[in-house]
């Protein structure tokens, strides 16, 4: 039976639409502070429950991502995950990146 | 430049106020995302990857210092510093807080900006020739036109909701350079054999998934008829796109599906209706008075005779000016295509500078390009050294437009929801690549256009050599494309083959455009030499690394 991804539940915040992540009981900014779903039935349901605070109006379109372990820690599979987790590539004054946060 | 009446103003303040309040009514949880999403997106409202981005309008691309000021503002304000022209001639702001937009609106309202109808399935910006009112080959200046066009559209109650976002664009040159043919519909002030001007008008042309090329819908509408015969067009449009498939709701769709033998017979059964009715005409006077707002200023008596200067100098003239069709005038070219800067980018610094700028030459209006440039369409000759000297020290003096490094780039997945491979790496890798000036002027016109997804913002089927940005398995692999064109000559580019490597695409470019510099003939632009000899040989230069590779194991 393959493993299960390691998944990450992601959101923008409504009212700066700032990117955040699930951390267990709240949206954090950043990815090195989120809950890690080793199993599909916990993220799937992490996700479901996360409409709480989407009618709460505290974030917009919550969605589950696939990372990896890496050497230097979690790294999300795809490039548009990992652009979000740090800020434009190209312009590394901006964003996560910028504001020195640990990813 | 045309000034809002008090309708305009009542109309953009009343705007305002309306989406203050549906913000408002969203973060309190009266409206779902779901309800909100159509009216942000009306008000040019994005979320984008990493915050809301707002797109705001430039009609027809032109500005007064006033606004390029307040653009200025509102980037130091509530963005980064900087923002974005695109290549419908308005502005990004890529940082945007929601709870900040009824404050930027307020403020962009006091110079006559606004974002409304620059998002959604409505018409859009509506765009012009950015040599407009200057370029010595045009019949008359396209922006009175295109300023009826915006009044007519805006908020027009019938064409609110279409099925997709509708793009308009009006030229006035045998000289396209606002890429009428890929317009969903487009205006070209011409003569009949009479010697009258009339409007050429073409429907069906667009990009994204399915390029299409425009067709000639009616070679000569009168000017009276012109707003009577666009609504007939966008009846039919309305009345007859297909609403159940997202990648069928263009009007290219409809027209190749029908034929535009139909499409004519289906527009003039509602042209003849409108015309019957007769509430659609435009009045000569009605004309005449929104033109007199687009007026030329007042051209002092001059001689041509263009300075001459250093090396520097010179080599900005040979690419970034161009003739005006006032002796002693020359039209300027601002590149915002700095070697390895972001293309489209200006920060605050910049267009405040280019707004003091303006005010010390006594220039009333900036122009924005679809190329993601900036133009100052009448600059006495005289003072080109010196407005040089103020641009360089500005940075914005770059001496590269319609060169290899004048790369057109949408922001790709370094910031759009959509994307599914980063643009401006890739362009700013091509620009360094060909950064050698001779080089560039060596090689000579040569358009290259860049998008991160198939939607094309970045024009790439239009480009002499496109890239399109695709995602394989979560890799970025970029698709080479050749012979597409967006001018008077207009092409699809074709499709070369499987994609390159993020890594490979430069070389892939270079080994293409330095097979160019050996086949060209005499006076050959390399999309000549392309129609001349064809795909292959590009194609077998293109992938030598690859077949090197796959034959040396």
């Amino acid at each position: 039976m393959p493993l299960s991804a390691l998944k990450i539940l992601t959101a923008n915040h409504l009212r700066t639409g700032d990117v955040l992540y699930w951390q267990g009981t709240r949206w954090v900014e950043t990815l090195a502070q989120a809950n890690v779903f080793a199993d599909d039935a916990a993220a799937e349901t992490a996700l479901a429950k996360s409409q709480k605070s989407v009618t709460a109006n505290q974030v917009v379109t919550p969605y589950l991502f696939e990372v990896r372990q890496g050497k230097d820690g979690l790294q999300p599979i795809k490039e548009r995950e990992i652009i979000r987790s740090l800020g434009p590539s190209v312009r590394t004054d901006t964003g996560k990146q910028a504001e020195h946060v640990q990813i | 430049m045309y000034r809002y009446d008090e309708f305009d103003s009542r109309f953009v303040a009343e705007r305002v106020e309306q989406f203050r309040h549906q913000i408002a009514r969203r973060l309190s949880g009266a409206l779902t995302e779901d309800q909100f999403k159509p009216l942000r997106l009306m008000n040019g409202l994005y979320l984008q990857l990493h915050a809301y981005m707002l797109r705001v309008a430039i009609p027809y691309g032109t500005l007064a210092g006033r606004q390029l000021r307040k653009l200025a503002h509102i980037a130091r304000k509530y963005d980064k510093g900087f923002g974005h022209f695109t290549t419908r001639t308005n502005i990004q702001f890529n940082w945007i807080k929601l709870v900040d937009v009824p404050d930027i609106l307020a403020e962009l309202a006091e110079v006559e900006m606004h974002c409304i109808q620059t998002s959604g399935n409505c018409i859009r910006n509506v765009t012009a020739d950015h040599f407009a009112g200057a370029a010595d080959d045009e019949i008359e200046d396209p922006r009175p036109l295109a300023e009826i066009i915006r009044q007519w559209s805006s908020l027009h109650p019938e064409f609110v909701f279409l099925a997709r976002k509708f793009k308009i664009a009006v030229g006035a040159s045998p000289h396209d350079r606002a890429a009428l043919q890929y317009h969903d519909l487009a205006v070209e002030i011409v003569r009949d054999a009479d010697g009258r001007v009339g409007y050429k008008v073409l429907a069906g042309g667009g990009m994204g998934r399915t390029p299409t090329i425009a067709q000639v819908m009616r070679e000569f509408v009168e000017r009276e008829d012109i707003l009577s015969y666009l609504e007939a067009v966008l009846r039919v449009y309305n009345q007859d796109s297909r609403r159940d498939n997202l990648h069928k709701q263009r009007i290219k769709i409809l027209v190749n599906a029908i034929g535009i033998e139909e499409m004519r017979a289906r527009v003039a059964r509602e042209f003849d209706e409108i015309k019957r009715a007769g509430s659609l005409q435009l009045p000569p006077e009605e004309l005449a008075r929104i033109a007199a707002y687009f007026a030329p200023p007042a051209f002092e008596t001059l001689a041509d005779d263009m300075p001459v200067g250093e090396i520097d100098f010179e080599n900005w003239k040979k690419s970034n000016i161009h003739r005006h069709r006032t002796p002693g005038n020359a039209i300027a070219t601002i590149s915002l295509k700095a070697i390895g800067q972001i293309p489209g980018d200006a920060s605050a610094d910049q267009m405040e500078g280019l707004a003091d700028l303006m005010d010390a030459f006594d220039l009333e209006e900036i122009r924005v390009s679809h190329e993601q440039n900036l133009v100052l369409p009448h600059v006495r000759q005289k003072d080109l050294p010196a407005i040089f000297a103020r641009l360089k020290a500005l940075d914005l003096a770059t001496p590269n437009a319609g060169l290899i490094s004048d790369i057109i780039a949408c922001p790709g997945l370094d910031y759009c929801d959509l994307a599914n491979a980063r643009s401006i790496p890739v362009a700013q890798a091509i620009a360094r690549r060909f950064a050698d000036l001779e080089r560039q002027h060596d090689i000579g016109e040569l358009k290259l256009k860049i998008s991160g997804c198939i939607n094309a913002c970045g024009h790439h089927h239009a480009g002499h050599i496109g890239i399109l940005g695709v995602d394989k398995k979560g890799v970025e692999y970029y698709q080479l494309l050749l012979g597409g064109s967006g001018a008077e000559d207009a092409a699809i580019g074709q499709i070369m083959g499987p994609g390159f490597g993020a890594h490979e695409i430069a070389d892939a470019v270079e080994r293409v455009v330095n097979l160019y510099l050996k086949e060209r003939t005499a006076g050959e632009r390399f999309l000549d030499t392309y129609r001349r000899v064809g795909m292959e040989p590009f194609k077998y230069i293109a992938y030598q690394e690859q077949m090197n590779a796959a034959y040396n194991g």
